[in-house]
């Protein structure tokens, strides 16, 4: 029989105080009052009084209602019946299909040693253009997506999850609104992912403690599965929803604010979330791509900051294109040199060639003369921006390699395009010439 | 024996326990779970009978009334051969050891010996019976690679030691004894295991020495023009994505030293695993043996438990300190200062101090300071040289410069190679920034012609930005030339390409003699009909100085190219 206690003495925030004997910390407790039942968990013990985060918050608590400590730290069923459930960020059935009570494992356990991951060395396909060819997404990469609000990074994630050949999709959902929500449920429906797929939504309207939760369950099914061998995409939106939560809760707790208001630990928190990614020895891994929004496009914000500094590159979605100056995957060399014998040319290539003509623009709103070389320039960025940028184009790697040569050819001669010879002769368009 | 108390408090991984009796500062404590795991935890504040600990675990699972164990032992680390080649976490416990007993997860409560009990070294005595020896001072020595690791004389003792006993040479475990030392009516037996507390410098010398010899990295921007000594510190802060872990990568693998030790403090455990798959795979041109096998890891990643990653950066300064004892070159490289500094501030959040500036502690810059002051060249008991050479990466936040923990660290290195967002950008690597970063060392090249050469980076700088405003048709041809110079030396001598075999990294005799060749052309006196002229010229020189970059040395095509740029220059040339 649990413990319980029928005496809560501090109500304030999301968290509550009261005496209680024999409490583990990080362990999990019940509250059950007038208004429903919730979950908590314990966050700091001191001589005979316990501190509790209520994950559906303390609205309507009250100091005579029921805490039932369960004598373990979270945990959640792991098994196949997850595939195309959805479950809530603190891992309640919201489908309606009743819950899982079979083979608990333990959330946010300890981190993998470093010392058995493998170097991920397996490109990712998405079939757009951007990304393959320029900044090519590695099995077992962590990688978020920067955005201002706005941007289509929902629509982005769908269309990488959709695309990837992955074993399983967990996708964690941070402060969504519903509609986003419904329209993953949607979109992996619609694309016949759903058998393949599991879903932890946080709505905004949701307590805040629960979008802490998230991560973590989603994390935590991701690992078993990687653990059983299979490639696990795990896609998290939006990742600034959850740093708002931790920032929320530390207040709460008092705890003096490092910059702008966020938690000292907000890098270690941040990390040992997107430490998950991995590649384990008999095959299985976890590739992890989160949204991270930017308020006010600004880069320098500590929740972006500090990701940059954690994960391996970032996808900046600017105007609705995946721009090349800012974006980066750092695993793409382990890739892209046996890829094709023209990727990595191109790469550099074609987008030295578009940076000359982003200052080429610049000097023509200065109203400086344009030349015969800044006019091609200038044709050749409208050119790529449209064939090659745009999200419209949904095609393989060979076949974006191949777009690319085919715009060089239209706009230039082949030494003007600082390509090693041996390779324009061989993949140069000259019938388009 | 040891002392016991009870938990009263939990919070984070900061426990709070009651003890009554004795206890010291930094002391190492243990955490009983009620289901018999133990976890490791170091005293940081003693207040009355309550102690205040830092957990090195997940604390989950801690209760109030809880059993704490304290101990006599500081936070140490164990010494002795057999740690080159070794992944260690930030508490000194073997990673790939751990994998094989624990599996695939860093468990709570798991430790292991650092230094393999089973291993025999071959052992040759030094000293003989009768000798008299004070503490550091060689008995032997053994074969640790292409080392002499000389076993010494326990850094604790003090005063006079008369050698009673020496073992001959042969075959030892670390625990053998392998000799026995007496004073007055003291007698110890010595095997090659010493333990040394993590937080106290360990220097036992005749006298620390002026950094006066270049400690060569191979990277022509850091070797020409913001070098770095031997037993010398230096600091790269620099925004993500700006290269500092490439940078790091490179200079652990080209330094001309002799062993590197690389601190993975708070940082991405895909780096650490690049390390460790690849140095096995890759030759030190310099011995002809593998990489790995004059390198140590300390790889505290991001996600395991913060109060280690603080402690790890203590325990690779110490390692660092103990093969400057054996007499070796050492360099430690720790990525990312930062994250020390964040895990410093992590704690002192808990404990409730009042914080300074963005809620770091006010002792940080001592802390910083203490830290690279453990570095240094120093003269040894038995007269041989050796240094302990420390670079530290800063991330700060933003990639603003002006918070407290880059300003702490500017302070007190030698030297600051400044990485820039603009040049990485720009793909402009290593993205070291030539006018923001500056070096008290002085170089394997004149300080003279330095200076001369590094003159047009600013110049080139400034008509650059005039350029911006005037446009290219307002410059006069004169200034255009200074900027294109200026543009030259950054192509082919500042930028280096680490992904080309040849160019990655670059000698000193090779870097001296492409200095020449660089100032020649700096110093030329070009006549140009246009400024398209000259910026045809520039670009056919680039090009000529990079295909020479990319050829290996001692290739008959480096005079082929040598040839070329003379012709080119020889059409260019003004008049004498």
């Amino acid at each position: 029989m649990n413990k319980y206690y029928t005496k809560i003495d501090n109500l304030a925030g999301n968290v509550a105080t009261l005496k209680a004997k024999g409490v583990g910390y990080d362990e999990l407790a019940v509250v059950e009052g007038k208004w429903g039942k919730s979950l908590a968990q314990v966050i700091r013990v001191n001589g005979d009084s316990a501190t509790i985060q209520i994950f559906a918050g303390t609205r309507g608590v009250s100091t005579g209602d029921k805490v039932t400590f369960l004598g373990s730290s979270m945990r959640f069923s792991f098994s196949e019946d997850l595939f195309g459930r959805v479950f809530s960020g603190s891992g309640e059935a919201r489908d309606g299909r009743g819950e899982l009570t079979d083979n608990l494992v333990e959330v946010g356990g300890p981190a993998v040693n470093p010392a058995i991951r493998l170097m991920p060395n397996r490109m990712i396909p998405t079939n757009i253009p951007m990304i393959d060819v320029f900044n090519t997404l590695v099995e077992g990469q962590k990688l978020p997506i920067f955005s201002i609000p706005g941007e289509p990074y929902n629509e982005l994630l769908a269309r990488i999850a959709l695309q990837a050949e992955a074993d399983v999709i967990i996708l964690g959902g941070m402060g969504l609104k519903y509609d986003e929500y419904l329209f993953f449920k949607n979109k992996l429906e619609q694309g016949g992912a759903m058998d393949h797929s599991i879903m932890f939504i946080h709505t905004a309207s949701d307590p805040v403690v629960e979008c802490l939760q998230t991560p973590d369950i989603a994390l935590t099914v991701a690992e078993q599965f990687a653990l059983e061998g299979k490639k696990v995409l795990c896609l998290l939106t939006d990742m600034t929803n959850f740093a708002n939560a931790l920032k929320e809760i530390s207040i709460t707790m008092e705890q003096i604010p490092s910059n702008r208001g966020y938690p000292g630990d907000l890098y270690s928190q941040l990390a040992s979330r997107y430490e998950k990614a991995v590649v384990f020895e008999d095959g299985g891994s976890i590739t992890l791509i989160a949204v991270t929004t930017m308020p006010g496009d600004d880069v320098t914000h500590p929740v972006p900051d500090n990701t940059g500094y954690i994960t391996e590159g970032q996808f900046y979605l600017k105007g609705g294109v995946i721009d090349p100056f800012g974006s980066l995957s750092r695993l793409k060399q382990q890739v892209n040199g046996k890829t094709r014998d023209d990727h990595r040319a191109i790469m550099d290539g074609c987008i030295q060639l578009y940076s000359k003509c982003r200052e080429t623009r610049e000097k023509r709103a200065m109203g400086f003369e344009m030349s015969e070389w800044d006019n091609k320039l200038l044709s050749y960025g409208d050119d790529f921006e449209k064939k090659i940028m745009s999200f419209s184009n949904n095609v393989g790697l060979f076949d974006a390699l191949d777009s690319c040569w085919k715009l060089l050819s239209d706009h230039f001669e082949p030494r003007e395009t600082g390509i090693r010879s041996n390779l324009c002769e061989k993949y140069w368009k000259k019938e388009q010439a | 024996m040891s002392l016991t108390g009870r938990i009263v408090t939990v919070y984070g991984n900061m426990v709070t326990a009651e003890v009554n009796g004795s206890v010291a500062q930094n002391a190492v404590a243990y955490c009983h779970r009620s289901d018999g795991v133990k976890l490791m935890s170091e005293i940081i504040r003693i207040r009355g009978n309550l102690i205040d600990m830092q957990v090195f675990e997940l604390t989950r699972g801690l209760m109030v009334g809880d059993l704490v164990e304290v101990t006599d032992d500081l936070l140490s680390v164990e010494l002795g051969p057999g740690l080159i080649g070794m992944v260690y976490d930030g508490l000194q416990n073997p990673l790939v050891e751990m994998a094989q007993k624990v599996g695939n997860f860093l468990e709570p409560g798991h430790y292991l010996k650092a230094l393999d009990r089973n291993k025999q070294w071959d052992f040759t005595p030094v000293a003989k019976v009768g000798d008299v020896l004070t503490c550091a001072e060689v008995l032997g020595f053994v074969k640790e690679n292409i080392f002499d690791h000389n076993i010494m004389v326990p850094f604790t003792l003090r005063g006079e030691w008369t050698v009673k006993d020496i073992a001959p040479a042969g075959k030892y475990t670390v625990e053998q004894t392998i000799a026995t030392l007496e004073k007055d009516d003291e007698t110890i037996s010595v095997n090659m295991i010493q333990k040394w507390p993590v937080r106290m410098p360990l220097g036992i010398y005749k006298e620390r020495l002026l950094p006066t010899t270049p400690m060569v990295t191979k990277q022509r921007i850091i070797d020409t023009f913001f070098p770095v000594m031997l037993g010398g510190t230096y600091c790269i802060p620099g925004p993500f994505g700006a290269g500092k872990t490439v940078l790091q990568s490179n200079t652990s693998r080209y330094a001309d030293v002799d062993l590197v030790i690389i601190a993975a403090c708070g940082e991405r455990a895909g780096e650490v695993v690049e390390t460790l798959r690849e140095f096995p795979h890759l030759q030190d041109p310099r011995t002809g043996r593998t990489l790995i096998e004059r390198t140590i890891i300390i790889c505290n990643t991001s996600s395991m438990p913060v109060a280690a990653r603080e402690s790890s950066v203590y325990t690779a300064v110490t390692l660092g300190e103990y093969y400057r004892q054996v007499g070796l070159n050492v360099l430690l490289l720790a990525d990312s200062t930062s994250r020390w500094a964040q895990a410093l501030r992590e704690m002192s959040g808990r404990l409730e101090e009042i914080p300074g500036e963005e809620a770091f502690p006010a002792y940080l810059e001592s802390s910083i300071a203490r830290f690279y002051e453990r570095g240094g060249i120093v003269e040894l008991k038995n007269g041989k040289k050796a240094s302990l050479t420390i670079g530290g990466t800063v991330s700060p936040a933003g990639g603003n410069f002006e918070e407290p923990v880059t300003q702490g660290t500017i302070k007190v290195v030698g030297a600051f190679l400044g990485l820039s967002y603009a040049r990485s950008y720009a793909r402009r690597f290593p993205a070291i920034d030539p006018l923001e970063s500056w070096s008290k060392y002085n170089g394997i090249i004149d300080t003279e012609k330095v200076d001369w050469a590094h003159d047009f980076l600013k110049r080139g700088k400034t008509v650059n930005e005039m350029m911006q405003v005037v446009g290219e048709e307002g410059t006069s041809i004169e200034d255009f030339i200074v900027y294109l110079k200026s543009e030259f030396l950054d192509n082919v001598y500042l930028q280096q390409n680490s992904f080309d075999e040849v160019d990655a990294a670059c000698p000193v005799e090779r870097q001296k003699y492409l200095f020449n060749m660089v100032t020649d052309v700096l110093a030329y006196n070009f006549a140009f009909v246009s400024k398209a002229d000259a910026r045809d010229t520039f670009f056919t020189l680039t090009e000529q100085f990079r295909n020479w970059n990319y050829t290996p040395w001692g290739s008959e095509k480096l005079a082929e190219i040598e040839n070329k740029v003379k012709e080119t220059l020889a059409a260019k040339g003004a008049a004498k």
